[in-house]
């Protein structure tokens, strides 16, 4: 019994001294004079502003109307917000100083130039797996973009979790360090894989996440929830009825828009807005190898699926009038837009958009009812500065009462699935919170 | 039949439902302020408050009014006797052709019953939706700041990227402030 005592607390001892080795031991690396532009070997710059687009920087590294790279995006963690990081060449406030070891070193292991810890909002469990040789070439590009002077907020965590010596026991626990890789670039399923898994870190928004914030391996790009919205999953059984199809895919990715599937919205805008200025043929292996991922639809999805009944509290008489109000508000306000092909506009509109045929509406398959609610409450707006498929929100339109009418005309009587469980409160989550009629 | 409030007044419509609400407030109750433009809400012109917040109603059913309350660019005033929004329009002079006029007038209406003292950023924000093709933007700024009770100064209203400098645009300097 004792010994059994004692060789715990020796396990428990040593744990600890691996912990507090690992926590301080990163070493700081030398800040240097920053580079001057000129001494970047301009190809490596433009493959590195094509990696860029494919790792999707901007998204987290510049602020809505601020400057590229210069940081301050807010990610809304569920613990709190973690700040996109200054990632232009400016000596104090960004990564001027930081020496090109340096820069690799943070994308393989999470760690700043002086060698702190990253949090794990900065995709670092990705990114490990990128050559130094494009990580290098991203280097050139981010060391040769304008110097923008911008302090970023610090993160905004309860204690102890801002506490970055903490994160070193994060990663002994979720992070298996650095593996840089090259796949045989003949190989498109390898070659996507490796963008996917690595670069594009498609499972930061796609895989769930367990409670302390890691992905969950298990449930590798099962979908997950991120600000406010349902990312559905890629891999394994889909929501959608009809099969993705690759070159689908990649017109998704590239053009924000499927046309069996629906719009790329909310986060996945800004997604497909900066992969547009990838390498085509880079995106199409990613497609390639998420679509080879795919079983087909889920149960719910599947085109025979028969609807099961859900009880829902209200009768029959409340359940047809609520319906009937649904068809009324969705043929006046939703079918002057998503026009089914073969069908004229309707109504007196001057003319049919090309807004989606909705019983092709992957939201409408999904297990739960938020991206429709995010659709109806607030549009689609394309990101600033970028084409795409505008659709006004109706916020100040429609009641929660109303919207819960078309959600249930759309989910059960169109495409003919069971009801959403607590549809009402998705809706109020989607609305910010606020009851606004 | 469905009963709202329109400008005050209770009105009843046995309109089919499925009509938009643009439609019957032009046709039907003769208020002309509400302009058709796109019908896709892709615009604005068609503007009016309903329950107090600015809503489009070229996509609005009929369908979705019952017992709910809908302000026009006539329930804000007249044109002898204009309400503040409006006259802070025809102080700045907003109008080129004017039709976008009564969208953005109703826009703002509502930015400002839900937030009475907006900052310019917010007033950018809640005009986005709303087009104007004339280019009266930087008046129809002004106008929507002089609205909210603070008079364009010196400064005038910056175009985006000018903010950091508050450099006056060169429109300014042709309007007395």
């Amino acid at each position: 019994m004792k010994t059994i005592a004692l060789s715990l607390a020796f396990a428990l001892l040593g744990a600890l001294a691996v912990f507090l080795i690992y926590a301080w031991s990163p070493e700081e690396l030398e800040a240097i004079e920053p580079p001057q532009a000129e001494s970047f070997d301009p190809a490596l710059v433009a493959r590195g502003a094509e990696l860029a687009a494919l790792g999707n920087c901007l998204t987290c590294h510049q602020s809505e109307g601020g400057e590229p790279f210069a940081g301050g995006y807010a990610v809304q963690t569920p613990v709190g917000a973690i700040y996109g990081s200054n990632i232009t060449p400016d000596p104090e406030t960004g990564i001027g100083r930081w020496s090109e070891a340096a820069f690799v070193r943070s994308m393989h292991e999470g760690l700043d130039r002086e060698g702190r810890h990253l949090f794990p909002a900065y995709p670092y469990t990705h990114f490990s797996i990128v050559p130094d040789e494009d990580a290098r070439a991203i280097y050139a590009y981010l060391m040769t973009r304008r110097p923008v002077r911008n302090e970023v907020p610090d993160p905004e965590l309860p204690f102890p979790l801002n506490v970055r010596a903490l994160q070193a026991g994060w990663k002994l626990l979720f992070f298996e360090g650095p593996e840089p890789a090259t796949p045989d670039p003949d190989d498109r399923l390898a070659r996507g894989r490796h963008l996917v898994e690595g670069l594009g870190h498609c499972g930061a928004c796609h895989t769930p996440r367990n409670l302390l914030m890691a992905e969950s391996d298990d449930d590798y790009l099962q979908g997950a929830h991120a600000a406010g919205w349902y990312n559905p999953p890629l891999a394994g059984e889909v929501d959608a009825p009809a099969p993705w199809t690759a070159e689908e895919m990649t017109a998704y990715l590239t053009g924000g828009f499927a046309d069996a599937h629906g719009v790329a919205a909310g986060p996945m805008a800004e997604v497909a807005g900066k992969l547009a200025r990838a390498p085509r043929d880079d995106v199409a292996a990613m497609a390639e190898y998420v679509v080879s991922l795919q079983t087909g639809p889920s149960e719910t999805a599947s085109p025979d699926a028969a609807p099961a009944e859900i009880e829902t509290g209200e009768t029959g008489a409340e359940r047809s009038a609520k319906r009937r109000l649904g068809e009324t508000l969705y043929r006046s306000a939703c079918l002057r837009c998503h026009t089914p092909s073969g069908q004229e506009a309707s109504g007196t509109a001057a003319g049919s958009s090309q807004g989606l045929p909705l019983a092709s509406s992957t939201a409408l398959f999904a297990p739960e009812g938020t991206n429709l609610a995010q659709f109806i409450l607030h549009g689609v707006q394309p990101p600033e500065g970028e084409t795409g498929w505008p659709m006004p929100g109706f916020a100040s339109l429609l009641t929660d009462e109303q919207i819960a009418a078309i959600a249930a005309y759309l989910r059960e009587d169109l495409v003919g699935r069971p009801a959403w469980e607590e549809f009402a409160d998705t809706l109020a989550d989607a609305r910010g919170g606020k009851t606004a009629n | 039949m469905v009963t709202m409030t329109v400008n005050g007044k209770t009105v009843s419509s046995e309109t089919d439902p499925e009509t938009p609400l643009l439609y019957v407030l032009r046709n039907e109750l003769e208020l002309n302020g509400a302009k058709f433009g796109c019908g896709l809400g892709q615009c604005g012109a068609c503007t009016v408050l309903v329950d107090g917040r600015a809503a489009i109603s070229c996509l609005l059913p009929l369908a979705a009014l019952e017992g709910r309350s809908v302000t026009t660019l006539e329930g804000l005033g007249s044109a002898d006797d204009p309400g503040p929004v409006q006259a802070a329009f025809i102080e700045e002079q907003a109008a080129q052709c004017g039709y976008c006029i009564p969208g953005m007038i109703m826009r703002t209406a509502g930015l400002l019953n839900e937030t009475p003292d907006p900052n310019d950023e917010e007033i950018r924000a809640a005009l986005q939706p709303n087009l104007c093709r004339c280019g009266t933007h930087m008046r129809i700024l002004r106008a929507a700041r002089r609205a909210a009770g603070r008079p364009s100064g010196e400064d005038g209203f910056a175009f985006a990227g000018e903010r950091a400098t508050g450099q006056a645009p060169a429109e300014d300097e042709e309007t007395p402030a």
